[in-house]
């Protein structure tokens, strides 16, 4: 087993809240974290159909203070930081020189001069170096991962639940945007993002409150049918979307066009790390695409399954399970642009058989996001 | 239901065997699927293929792991519960009932003395189980 012993693994503030209730625990990127509450399907159906409640505190988060905060993280990212308004959350990328992809991330801008990034739970420590490493001027950059909890409330119920327990108006944050307020009496970042394709918040508060807020939530929201939800369903949800997962589907040896990231990808805005290389890529055009694709014989694609055109490797699967919503086997992979294209006929090699798969349009479930 | 039926053989790899008469029907334990969570797939051998004791006869997925079935007897496979690969959360739900998986016509009955009983079973469970046993 390539996870360490559980008393190895960090905890989040939310670790004796999920024992109590008799989560499943698993090692995951260094944490010991809930897999499975009831079951990944049921779990994955109370998203998409009523409300659920993640514990995503494993993720970190980095504060950025100082008149050249903007240029500096212009520099860093892919995306431009310029158009990002007091209040909105901007989805972006950090790339190495060669454009492989350090890690996603979403940048909140909390004030002028102000800035917070949330990065992924395995990857803090190496962001935290690229970052301090590549930062320049009058900036203070802080990891605040350890004093930060976070809670994903996803669902068609999230906004009425979250709504009650907050002394905001909720309703009035748009996609991509963040108030500031109290959620059971917790001082929160309350961010209308998330990681599921449902309308939802993710709730950004202090690790000392997190289980306070966690249990007002559970069981505020008995009513709507709010349930917690592991990372098992976390996966099947994303995959659902084809969000990315950083170790799956993008990584240093990916870029982000090929990974179909174009589009947090500003070529337009200042230097910025990774330029270069992205800048030939596109003018070459990407060798190869990240596409979705669903089973046509039954069988489950896997992460690391090989992906044949008449026999010959041509890719990998970087993700693949039962998407519970979509009720099909699908999943995610690498091909050659030629073979991207939807209706593209594959094998997916598992346990040394060539099982046919095909292209699709994604997400392979529409998004329920509430775009203003 | 029992968890773990007293008219069972049982495997080290949480398979169970049910003797009728010359056949044995087989499938995998309440601790298995539970361990598993939601099966969604269930890959099984065709009917007339030869199995043997405790290598693999098939693969169960869930929904986040992949893993191999081991024959808990030696011989022919006569039937396959074909109603899996529509169905394959009767694995979870009913792991003795509409879960079962093959029918094994067997020639060799000393087999089973290396198979454990419920009792025995459970025990191994408490010592060699996983994650909290039941």
């Amino acid at each position: 087993m390539a996870e360490p012993e559980a008393a190895a693994l960090k905890r989040t503030p939310l670790h004796a809240a999920h024992v109590r209730r008799g989560a499943r625990m698993i090692g995951f990127g260094g944490w010991d974290m809930p897999v499975q509450y009831t079951g990944i399907v049921e779990e994955h159906r109370t998203v998409r159909s009523a409300v659920g409640c993640f514990d995503v505190s494993h993720m970190g988060e980095f504060e950025f203070r100082g008149p050249d905060a903007e240029r500096a993280l212009q520099r860093l990212t892919t995306n431009d930081v310029s158009t990002l308004e007091v209040g909105q959350v901007q989805y972006s990328l950090l790339c190495y020189e060669d454009g492989g992809i350090v890690d996603d991330l979403t940048l909140y801008r909390l004030a002028p001069d102000h800035y917070m990034m949330t990065v992924n739970a395995a990857n803090i420590e190496k962001d935290w170096g690229w970052v301090t490493e590549h930062l320049d001027g009058r900036v203070e950059a802080t990891n605040v991962s350890a004093e930060t909890g976070l809670i994903a409330v996803q669902g068609p119920r999230a906004e009425a639940l979250v709504g009650r327990l907050a002394d905001i108006d909720v309703t009035a944050i748009r996609y991509y945007h963040f108030s500031r307020g109290r959620v059971a009496g917790a001082p929160s970042i309350v961010s209308r993002t998330g990681y599921t394709g449902e309308d939802g918040f993710e709730l950004y508060l202090a690790a000392s409150s997190a289980e306070r807020v966690w249990d007002a939530l559970l069981a505020e929201g008995k009513p709507d049918g709010v349930a917690p939800i592991g990372l098992g369903a976390r996966d099947t949800l994303r995959l659902e979307m084809k969000y990315a997962l950083y170790g799956n589907d993008i990584d240093q040896t990916t870029n982000p066009l090929e990974a179909g990231l174009g589009w947090v990808v500003k070529l337009a805005k200042p230097d910025f790390f990774g330029r270069p290389a992205i800048e030939r890529v596109k003018a070459a055009g990407p060798t190869r695409r990240l596409v979705g694709f669903e089973m046509v014989d039954r069988a489950v694609a896997r992460h690391g399954y090989r992906l044949l055109k008449e026999g010959a490797a041509v890719g990998q699967v970087t993700s693949g399970s039962y998407g519970p919503a979509v009720d099909h086997y699908i999943g995610l992979g690498y091909v050659p642009v030629t073979l991207s294209a939807v209706g593209s006929l594959l094998e997916v090699e598992v346990r040394g058989r060539p099982q046919q798969a095909r292209v699709v349009k994604t997400p392979f479930y529409p998004p329920k996001v509430k775009k203003a | 239901m029992a968890t773990y039926p007293a008219d069972l053989r049982y495997t080290r790899e949480h398979e169970w065997a049910r003797v009728e008469g010359a056949r044995a029907r087989v499938g995998i334990t309440h601790y298995a699927q539970d361990q598993l969570g939601d099966v969604v797939f269930v890959e099984l051998p065709k009917v007339g293929t030869r199995v043997r004791q405790m290598q693999t006869f098939g693969v169960v997925e869930s929904v986040k792991a992949v893993s191999d079935l081991f024959a808990p007897l030696s011989g022919e496979v006569v039937e396959v519960n074909s109603s899996l690969t529509e169905h394959p959360e009767q694995v979870n739900q009913d792991p003795y009932g509409g879960g079962w998986m093959i029918i094994i016509a067997n020639a060799d009955g000393k087999e089973l003395d290396a198979l454990m009983s419920a009792a025995e079973y459970e025990k191994y469970l408490q010592t060699a189980g996983g994650p909290g046993g039941h």
